[in-house]
């Protein structure tokens, strides 16, 4: 048995094998061979064997995801046949006599290295293409097939991190937790886990290679526990842990259709936060009462364009019409910081957190701006579409907002394109918009306040440091005044106000937003209900 | 031989897609065609070398063509250029 703790992101509970992510089979061996032609052509059969298999990538991507993004198995494809790559992998198994998966993967880091030299933000991404296609090769080589995310058995997933890319090849239903040795409680993984209701644990400080793929797990996110190899004791009381969930949950369900209303009549919206158009069965799964923050992120994510207004339209429309009638707050794009973009272009920054991101580059970029707004706008027609603008920080930026928006209705006037007129809101997440949001909420029709910036910011702590985790209070006082008073003027205005940042979901606060006066909460849609009941049961109110 | 300057429009520069066309378009030639920017030479049928140049958007390559079938390569390639990149 072996136990190990770390920082749970998602309460909750489950047992099942354990799969092991991102490690290679350890380093490849390099021995001596005696057939130099024989090995050039095994090179050459897994060449092709790779070669399928990443055809066989690009057609599932291309069904799934479009042509632009399907675009980078492509290229590996065509790495697969570079002469230099394969003049060099050649050269060393004849002049050294060594076995082709040490040629290819000697190969590959030296390529690699040459990428990841250049002083060039895309090209060094492009180190990691060359790694991918290497270990495929590798993989082939050795016999081992693919390290295939899309077919596995409903697993506890053990990652040293895992990128979005990662996740996004997983199938969800297939995900009984997160365990990983990074990742910071902001990171891609633990807002994944709290969207998909499963336990996730981060910072734990495993050896992966100790490890093994089918190991029984338990991960235990009340405790903050995972072990392997557990004892019966063990088993048996996280099957009675197992239990006692399923029934609270089932305790929960009876909540679906209810009102968010304290005994004393006090109502509250709760509305979910979602990344992508598959989460919306998320939304409604959990009995949300609308979307509180669309992310608009993931459009322009894991691909190497733009997405054009036609592809963004047909995202924004699908969810506004699944969601039928009900409020869809869609952000406007809001990249930069901790989401970096290749084909933006955004270079390095020393402080990327209070950089070019955001509006920043909407303001400063109209063309891409406008893209979205036309097809936000175009899609107003098919629901309850409202806009929301991020990272505001004076007056001046939301009337060039609306100076941008005058001319994308004036445009579509002209080329009459019908929409309706949607509400449109701005994020409150720096301390300079929540000192002045008496003068913003004259302009804007709602405020949503996004508690992980603004804590980030008032408090002076980079949220993506893990060393930092120990300062990030988001309880602070400043935060909750600051909450209040942006609440206070949302309303001297007749503006109404709410949250969506994580905080919103934390229940240890639930009775003071209500007493503040929230208008609505937007949280993962997995603490929809949890809230509900709390709400429902809240004394006094 | 012939040759053409071409100064790179495409806001990302000559990156992998472009650049995994380009070298489809030059593999159809039997002309050695060799690109440079700022004195790096890559051949255009070379996927990994013609990335490692690096070209950015507003730099400019230099594209010589030397063979048999230069004439039509070079005026291949030029399209190419002006319509993808």
């Amino acid at each position: 048995m072996m136990q190990f703790s770390g920082k749970s992101v998602y309460k909750g509970i489950v047992l099942g094998p354990a799969a092991v992510l991102g490690k290679e089979e350890g380093p490849v061996r390099r021995s001596k061979i005696e057939d130099a032609q024989a090995e050039i052509g095994r090179v050459g059969a897994a060449g092709e064997q790779a070669k399928e298999q990443l055809q066989a990538l690009y057609d599932k991507a291309v069904k799934e995801v479009g042509e632009a993004s399907a675009a980078i198995f492509e290229v590996h494809q065509m790495m697969l046949e570079d002469d230099d790559y394969l003049d060099s992998i050649h050269n060393m198994i004849r002049t050294e006599m060594v076995n082709a998966e040490y040629a290819v993967a000697v190969t590959g880091d030296n390529f690699s290295e040459m990428f990841a030299a250049m002083d060039d933000d895309y090209m060094k991404a492009r180190a990691a293409d060359v790694k991918d296609i290497s270990n495929r090769l590798i993989r082939i080589l050795e016999g081992r097939g693919e390290a295939d995310l899309t077919s596995m058995e409903p697993a506890v997933i053990v990652a040293d991190d895992l990128s979005p890319s990662e996740t996004v090849q997983m199938d969800k239903e297939k995900i009984l937790a997160f365990v990983t040795v990074h990742g910071s409680t902001n990171s891609h993984t633990a807002i994944l886990a709290r969207m998909m209701n499963i336990p996730a644990l981060i910072g734990v400080p495993l050896e992966l290679d100790k490890i093994r793929t089918g190991m029984i797990a338990v991960v235990d996110g009340f405790e903050g526990t995972v072990t392997f190899e557990p004892d019966e004791a063990l088993l048996k009381s996280a099957r009675e842990k197992m239990e006692e969930e399923q029934e609270k949950l089932r305790l929960l369900d009876d909540l679906k259709g209810k009102e968010n209303v304290t005994p004393g009549g006090r109502k509250i919206n709760l509305y979910a936060n979602i990344g992508s158009v598959s989460d919306v069965g998320y939304v409604l799964e959990n009995d949300a009462g609308g979307i509180g923050l669309f992310r608009s992120e993931f459009l322009y994510l894991g691909r190497d364009s733009f997405p054009t207004e036609e592809e963004q339209f047909q995202a924004y429309r699908q969810v506004a019409q699944t969601m039928a009638g009900k409020k869809v707050i869609i952000r406007t794009l809001d990249i930069g910081a901790d989401k970096q973009v290749d084909y933006f272009s955004l270079g390095q920054e020393e402080n990327p957190a209070m950089g070019y991101r955001a509006i920043r580059i909407c303001l400063k970029q109209p063309d891409i701006f406008k893209t979205q707004l036309r097809a936000l706008f175009r899609a107003t027609m098919y629901g309850n579409i409202s806009i929301m603008y991020p990272m505001i920080t004076s007056v001046e930026e939301v009337e060039k907002i609306f100076k941008i928006v005058k001319e994308v209705r004036e445009e579509l006037d002209a080329a009459e394109i019908p929409y309706h007129d949607p509400e449109q809101g701005i994020m409150i997440e720096t301390p300079a918009a929540v000192m002045i949001s008496d003068e913003l909420a004259e302009l804007v029709d709602f405020f949503s306040i996004g508690t992980n910036d603004l804590t980030q910011y008032t408090l002076a702590v980079d949220r993506q440091n893990e060393k930092l985790d120990d300062f990030y209070d988001p309880h602070h006082k400043a935060i909750l005044r600051m909450i209040r008073m942006v609440v206070d003027n949302a309303h001297k205005h007749g503006k109404w106000a709410g949250i969506c940042g994580e905080l919103g979901a934390d229940l240890e606060l639930t009775e003071e937003f209500v007493r503040m006066g929230l208008d609505e909460l937007s949280v993962a849609p997995s603490m929809i209900l949890k809230i509900r009941k709390k709400v429902r049961e809240m004394p006094l109110l | 031989m012939k040759n053409f300057s071409y100064t790179v429009k495409d806001e990302v520069g000559i990156h992998a897609r472009p650049a995994g066309m380009l070298v489809k378009e030059a593999k159809k030639y039997s002309s050695k065609i060799v690109l440079s920017k700022d004195g790096k030479r890559a051949e255009a049928g070379k996927l990994m070398a013609v990335m490692s140049l690096g070209v950015k958007c507003g730099q400019t390559v230099e594209v010589e063509v030397t063979g048999e079938d230069e004439e039509a390569a070079y005026e291949a390639l030029k399209e190419f250029f002006e319509k993808n990149l």
